[in-house]
């Protein structure tokens, strides 16, 4: 029974949900930052790994990052909503309706084809953002502080309690993207990334597959767009820049397309190296990242995730046996 | 109008060609329902490129296909296996990371029109109708293990396995035992003639081992150079003067000896 439970996601989620809202009312303030912005780029990273499991990476998901965060700041800016929950929500709506639009475009495409119209969509979108002055141009603009069901937090405690729903929607879209992994179309997701034609010929649509996971990436992507701006509080056309995109190839390919949890470790990573190197190696800190990336590959080629899935399954063979 | 509805399947006209090379010369074929037909010839004759024109991979540069009086000519191979044509490959197509237990729950997923996004596709049900098709290609001792690691025979036979979760009404085999050695042969033909013993099938296979095309079909159908060389039973066939002389080379053999 207790194995049952252990091997149960939700049960799984809630207790490790659990453990960091408590954990972060006794770790300092920058790491509370750290983490809540890790989550924003793990929630991009789980986009990019929904899409990998159906065989495509996208080098472009500033796009939709971008979308996502600019939707956050106009909304705040210019329709006064400064409640995160619902921006988040909003968020994700809106990238998940654009990804819905251009996903049929795209996924006619495979491979570096599909990863490289991605891209060319995030750089004409940023070279639209700094040209519009009316949005901060290549300023940016600042969000309004966050509210939360009408209520304000203290300066003190708005870092915290942003965290805590950041780390509820990570949650949230964990358990759901995991139920979505291991169902019927989570796995011809699989099959399409190993064989497409085989796909095809029992009678599914690998163009099919190819939009949901796109639109799904893209909604994440803009909700992690949001949490980002809101956790900085401002917003700026870096968003969608290639570089920002590179980094969520990073963390996805650091994690590895096998496990969810191991996205938002990634992401954690990445936030600390480029903290602690940006601190004490402020000219080099891309060179650490590099050559982090360099060993990863080397040293873990299936990613982080694959350390979580040989344990989990390794659980669920002694519970067999 | 085209009298085709007593037949299951039916190819009219149908011409094909690579530049130079014919691959369909006119071909004219009606298939019934039950039929077990074998397709043969000598490389290249068209009997694969036939098949990828019934299947949607290939289009006739002429010519019509009808299945159960529709025309599909068309249509895609997605289309064409939902409408019930299943086909199995030279090469087996399976999912080589993934063991041949979850290579039949991908195929049972495909067969499904609608599935859950928030059920466990390992659900009781699915387990238990995937052992079920594990146990009728006996290829139970395989289950968990990772496809890649099998060897030829259980390839192919999960490879066919896999097209016939659908439940089609035809079933097309490319060359179920090419790479299978010598000794493998008839044994994997035995289990694929008991595993669809029962069907309500139509089954068209291309093979090149005339012994095994005597055996395991009712129906010869003979190409050579893109063109139906000869079509009829067994017997009628292979005594065929064109087919002895361009497809099994006895003749030739004879006049040599």
């Amino acid at each position: 029974m207790l194995r049952n439970l252990l091997n149960n996601i939700i049960f799984q989620s809630v207790f490790l949900m659990t453990t960091l809202i408590l954990m972060g009312i006794f770790i300092p303030n920058w790491l509370v930052f750290v983490v809540t912005k890790a989550i924003a780029y793990g929630l991009v990273g789980l986009g990019i790994i929904t899409l990998m499991r159906g065989g495509l990476v996208s080098f472009g998901q500033g796009f939709v990052f971008g979308i996502g965060g600019y939707s956050a700041g106009l909304l705040g800016v210019h329709a006064g909503l400064t409640d995160a929950i619902l921006l988040l929500f909003i968020s994700f709506i809106v990238t998940g309706l654009v990804g819905l639009i251009i996903a049929p475009l795209l996924a006619r495409y495979r491979d570096i084809f599909f990863a490289m119209l991605s891209l060319a969509f995030s750089m004409v979108l940023y070279g639209i953002l700094i040209k519009i002055d009316a949005i901060g141009g290549s300023d940016g603009f600042v969000l309004p502080e966050s509210t939360y069901f009408g209520i304000k937090p203290t300066t003190d405690y708005a870092d915290y309690v942003l965290y805590v729903v950041s780390i509820l929607v990570a949650g949230f879209v964990s358990i759901l993207l995991r139920y979505y992994y291991n169902s019927t179309p989570g796995l011809i997701a699989l099959a399409v990334r190993e064989n497409e034609l085989r796909v095809e010929y029992l009678g599914s649509s690998a163009f099919k597959v190819a939009v949901l996971n796109f639109t799904i990436a893209a909604g994440l992507g803009g909700m992690g767009g949001a949490l980002n701006g809101i956790a900085l509080g401002h917003i700026d056309p870096e968003f969608t820049y290639w570089t920002t995109s590179g980094e969520f190839v990073f963390i996805s390919i650091l994690a590895g397309y096998l496990s969810v949890p191991a996205v938002f470790l990634a992401a954690l990573l990445l936030e600390l190296v480029r903290s602690f190197s940006g601190r004490y190696f402020p000219d080099t800190w891309q060179l650490i990242l590099g050559v982090f990336l360099i060993l990863s590959i080397i040293f873990i080629p299936s990613g982080i995730g694959s350390f979580f899935k040989n344990f989990f399954d390794t659980f669920s063979k002694n519970k067999k046996s | 109008m085209l009298d085709i509805s007593n037949n299951l399947l039916s190819a009219k006209n149908i011409n094909k060609s690579f530049g130079a090379v014919i691959a369909a010369n006119d071909v004219n074929i009606d298939i019934q329902k039950g039929e077990k037909v074998s397709l043969i010839g000598s490389n290249g004759a068209g009997k694969t490129t036939f098949m990828n024109m019934v299947t949607g991979y290939l289009k006739p540069d002429t010519g019509n296909i009808y299945f159960k009086g529709e025309e599909i000519t068309k249509l895609n191979p997605r289309i064409i296996t939902q409408k019930g044509i299943s086909r199995s490959f030279q090469i087996p197509q399976i999912f080589e990371p993934m063991s041949a237990w979850e290579n039949l729950l991908v195929a049972l997923g495909t067969s499904k029109q609608k599935n859950s996004f928030f059920k466990d596709a390992r659900s009781k049900n699915n387990a238990r109708y995937i052992d079920e098709m594990l146990e009728r290609f006996s290829l139970n001792e395989f289950a968990h293990r990772q496809v890649s690691e099998l060897p030829g025979g259980v390839r192919k036979l999960l490879d066919i396995a896999m097209a016939l979760v659908r439940k089609p009404d035809i079933l097309l085999l490319d060359e179920p035992t090419s790479g299978v050695g010598a000794e493998e042969k008839y044994p994997l033909m035995n289990t694929l003639a008991k595993a669809l013993s029962g069907e309500d099938l139509t089954v068209i296979f291309v093979e090149h081992d005339m012994d095994i095309v005597q055996n395991y079909s009712d129906r010869i159908i003979a190409f050579y150079q893109g063109a139906v060389i000869a079509d009829g039973n067994n017997q009628d066939v292979l005594n065929d003067k064109k087919v002895k002389e361009y497809v099994t080379g006895k003749t030739q053999v004879k006049a040599k000896s």
